[in-house]
């Protein structure tokens, strides 16, 4: 039997198809509940109940919504691009969903563990902008083309800025592999090890540059429901609009994944006594996508010119000159190593 | 299954590469070309060059053809005019590609290789390192003042391209960040206690 599992190509194939669906199944049933997590943080803010009707507490709320979204008409605007039109939100779903395959939950939990996982991960968060420009300029109308451009803007630049924040964390953990960066941050310190202390602004940096990246509030120029109409998604409606909204929040998840993985030692365990494990992966993710929520709810939108004097001129610069100092730092191991830890772990 | 795969990039390349030549509409040419791009760098993690393949996407898929993409569809060209141009220079295109298909032939035909070349190609590198860990060692110990020379020509084309492009208008309003947070609130608005029926 096992046989069959290891030296087959159906075997091996099925094998795969198991392990996509391990991923994904899970992924996207915790997806239903962390968007009623958020919305009942936002509320819980403001005061209000937040979704309380659905299910008890409104547990089941997302459901009803997605049970909404895709038995409504799909509505397609006269003289679209038909094929782009549907093109735009499955690239943006599915170039969410595919960047899963090099994320490590635990020791050796990981579908594809290739040595250059995290250019992986940046390479398609880099692909994710055209499922927005597709589905602007198909839509065939000024308000989506406007708008997808505004975000295809937003987007790219924050790209930058994220990358340089990597090559930091790939400068200390002299490695591009997940796993490997994770344990680079495995030490006698506990807590205090992971790279958030030593990467310590960062920890913000990226932080704040994925907010911008996934489109969330306080950069969520291009849907600003107060001001605007809905950005690139205008023409959508039903399934399609579905997609574009699980693929952005699928973005969203990500990307706590990655502040978990690169600043927040992953799996590794916060103390020496407690053993290390799935659950810390679990329990730092959903912190981060708490922080997501919460900065939802106290923070004012930005202006858009202000956006990108935000990404141009404060944070490339400041994380190209921490690039330089975390390559003197760990090329001449200052503040005793703690930026050269290939040598401590991996 | 590597051949498999191996086809199936082979084919989107050049699928890609000719949709992008004959589509009428040049925003398909582009996602066309993105189509190619992306199965070259599938191509690439199959000849075990990973490395480049993530550089051929975040480069090439992430930055160039989003601004490609960009341009095309900011331009008001009448590409159906360009097309039928293109007409008049088909069978110079042509006797140009029968040449190069041709040179293929005739060198692919009489071509030999001893297998010791075969060797010493393969092995560029020490094969115990990852391809990552090789390309670096190799461009920074041995082709360092190449690649910084590189870097430097970008560097001066990034600047003329700034330096052709900056004017500085006098007439329009600009936004002053720093102004604007240092602003006093107690300045910037004041309240007032409206007495009902009586008004400011």
């Amino acid at each position: 039997m096992t046989e069959f599992f290891t030296n087959t190509g159906l075997g091996i194939g099925l094998v795969l198809v198991g392990q996509v669906l391990l991923i994904m199944l899970p992924l996207l049933a915790a997806l239903a509940f962390l968007m009623y997590a958020d919305r009942k943080i936002w509320a819980a803010v403001m005061m209000r109940r937040g979704p309380n009707v659905v299910g008890v507490f409104g547990l089941l709320q997302s459901f009803a919504d997605l049970l909404k979204y895709v038995v409504k008409e799909v509505v397609v605007p006269a003289g679209a691009d038909r094929a782009v039109f549907f093109l735009a939100p499955m690239v943006s779903l599915v170039m969410a969903l595919i960047a899963w395959a090099v994320i490590p939950f635990n020791e050796g939990w990981v579908l594809s563990d290739i040595n250059v996982a995290i250019l992986y991960v940046f390479a398609i968060s880099s692909l994710e902008v055209y499922g927005v420009i597709m589905g602007g300029w198909a839509s065939n109308s000024k308000y989506p083309f406007l708008g997808s451009l505004r975000s295809a803007a937003q987007m790219i630049s924050y790209e930058v800025s994220i990358g340089l924040i990597i090559i930091g964390v790939i400068i200390s953990a002299g490695s591009m592999n997940l796993s490997a960066i994770v344990q680079s941050q495995d030490g006698a310190g506990g807590i205090f090890s992971w790279y958030w202390l030593a990467h310590f602004p960062m920890l913000f940096l990226f932080f704040i540059s994925a907010l911008a990246e996934t489109n969330r509030p306080p950069f969520d120029l291009p849907e600003a429901e107060s001001e605007l109409v809905a950005g690139y998604q205008v023409e959508y409606s039903s399934t399609p609009f579905l997609l574009f909204m699980i693929g952005e929040l699928v973005a969203v998840v990500l990307m706590c994944a990655l502040v978990s993985l690169l600043f927040l030692g992953g799996w590794l365990s916060p103390v020496g006594f407690l053993p290390d494990g799935f659950f810390w992966m679990f329990i730092k993710m959903l912190f981060v996508f708490f922080m997501f929520s919460m900065v939802k709810a106290i923070t004012p939108r930005y202006r858009y010119d202000q956006l990108m004097r935000l990404g141009w001129k404060v944070f490339l610069p400041m994380s190209l000159a921490w690039v330089v100092f975390v390559a003197f730092a760990a090329k001449f191991e200052w503040f005793w190593g703690v930026y050269a830890r290939w040598t401590v772990g991996g | 299954m590597i051949v498999f795969t191996f086809y199936l990039f082979a084919i989107c390349v050049i699928a890609g590469g000719l949709f992008t030549v004959v589509s009428r509409n040049a925003v398909h040419s582009v996602l066309w070309l993105i189509l190619s791009f992306l199965s070259a760098a599938g191509l690439f993690v199959l000849l075990g060059a990973e490395f480049v393949a993530m550089l051929l996407i975040i480069v090439y898929v992430g930055a160039v053809a989003v601004l490609f993409l960009f341009v095309v569809m900011m331009l008001d060209v009448d590409f159906a005019e360009l097309k039928a141009e293109m007409a008049r220079y088909m069978p110079l295109a042509l006797l140009i590609g029968l040449v190069i298909l041709m040179q293929f032939v005739m060198a692919f035909g009489a071509w030999e290789q001893s297998d010791a070349a075969e060797g010493l190609r393969a092995q560029v590198t020490d094969p115990t390192r990852f391809n990552t860990e090789a390309l670096g060692l190799i461009l920074y110990d041995d082709y360092f003042l190449l690649f910084q020379l590189a870097g430097l020509i970008l560097l001066v084309a990034m600047i003329g391209a700034i330096v052709l492009t900056l004017r500085h208008r006098q007439d329009v309003k600009r936004q002053n960040p720093i102004e604007q947070m240092m602003r006093d609130p107690a300045k910037a608005m004041e309240l007032k206690d409206v007495k009902p029926g009586q008004g400011l």
